[in-house]
């Protein structure tokens, strides 16, 4: 460890806004981006299966 | 090895191969990017030593130069599966430019505000227009154009042949981008790896940072990996055997 203290840790000396702040908005672009990527996943394969069942119906029927 | 190489090419171009087989892959991929990636994170922000002329403000760097790196490379996988669509209309390459450029983008986002960040406290400035920023502005407008043109133009075939060419031609920037620090006068300094001859940083700060840009790479690959299947699974709602694979 290279801080001696955990606040020292936060302070990052005096730098501690410029580098917390980086950390923090790479996580949350990259937070976001994936949250979106598995919900446009969850709908593709929702998408699917209902297709599939509409045309499993529509057999049915005729 | 080159019949190795075309048998991989024609097996990974089918979506329903790619779509199986990524499918046992990213299981593995996904923990194994993430470990890597905090352990990069974690050592360089609060293991690594502090820089002898920037103090602790160069822990950006950690996160900076991955995400930076993994845009460049990014953009030409990007410009290869363009060229590939152009030439062979394979199908699998237009579904790979839909699924770098997204978070191509936003590697280039997070490299451009992390290195605005940390120009404050070192240049005393957020930003100037010159070669590196700005060359490094425009990949982030080039990614941005082909995911425009990937989701606004209705045909997919005329999509993809829109934003392949936008990937090929901007394979120009990445050159750019690169060497801008070396061609012009830059506030940026000069590239601290070096793929020949010695790193202009020590050991204790080298092996975090080359650990957390291979996190980042295979981070990308991930979300790169999951989104082609989302748009195979778009694309081939038709196909049985996506059927019976989801079932």
């Amino acid at each position: 460890m290279h801080f001696e203290s955990f606040e020292a840790f936060l302070q990052m000396g005096k730098h501690g806004a410029y580098v917390w702040s980086a950390y923090g908005i790479s996580f949350v672009l990259v937070g976001l981006n994936v949250a979106l990527a598995v919900r446009a996943q969850r709908q593709a394969k929702e998408d699917v299966k209902r297709f599939a069942r509409r045309e499993m119906a529509d057999a049915n029927k005729s | 090895m080159w019949q190795t190489l075309t048998r991989w090419y024609h097996q990974w171009g089918s979506p329903r191969y790619f779509f199986q087989y990524s499918g046992v892959l990213l299981p593995w991929l996904w923990p194994l990017a993430v470990l890597t990636l905090v352990v990069g994170v974690v050592w360089g922000l609060a293991f690594a030593p502090a820089d002898y002329q920037q103090g602790n403000s160069y822990r950006i760097i950690f996160i900076h130069v991955p995400a930076a790196s993994a845009a460049l490379l990014g953009y030409i996988a990007m410009g290869v599966a363009g060229l590939v669509g152009l030439v062979w209309r394979m199908k699998m390459a237009d579904i790979m430019i839909k699924a770098i450029a997204p978070f191509g983008a936003v590697l280039a986002a997070i490299a451009l505000i992390t290195g605005a960040i940390w120009g404050k406290p070192t240049w005393g400035t957020y930003w100037v227009w010159d070669a590196r920023l700005t060359s490094m502005l425009l990949m982030l407008f080039l990614y941005l154009g082909v995911f425009a043109l990937m989701n606004a133009i209705p045909d997919p075939r005329q999509a993809g042949r829109a934003a392949s060419l936008l990937s090929v031609v901007g394979v120009i920037n990445v050159v750019i981008v690169k060497y801008s620090v070396e061609w012009w006068q830059s506030l940026h300094q000069g590239s601290t790896l070096k793929v020949v001859g010695e790193s202009a940083m020590p050991s204790e700060m080298l092996a975090p940072l080359l650990i957390s840009m291979l996190g980042i790479y295979l981070f990308f690959a991930c979300t790169v990996l999951m989104r082609a299947r989302t748009e195979i699974m778009v694309r081939e709602r038709k196909s049985q055997w996506l059927r019976e694979v989801l079932r």
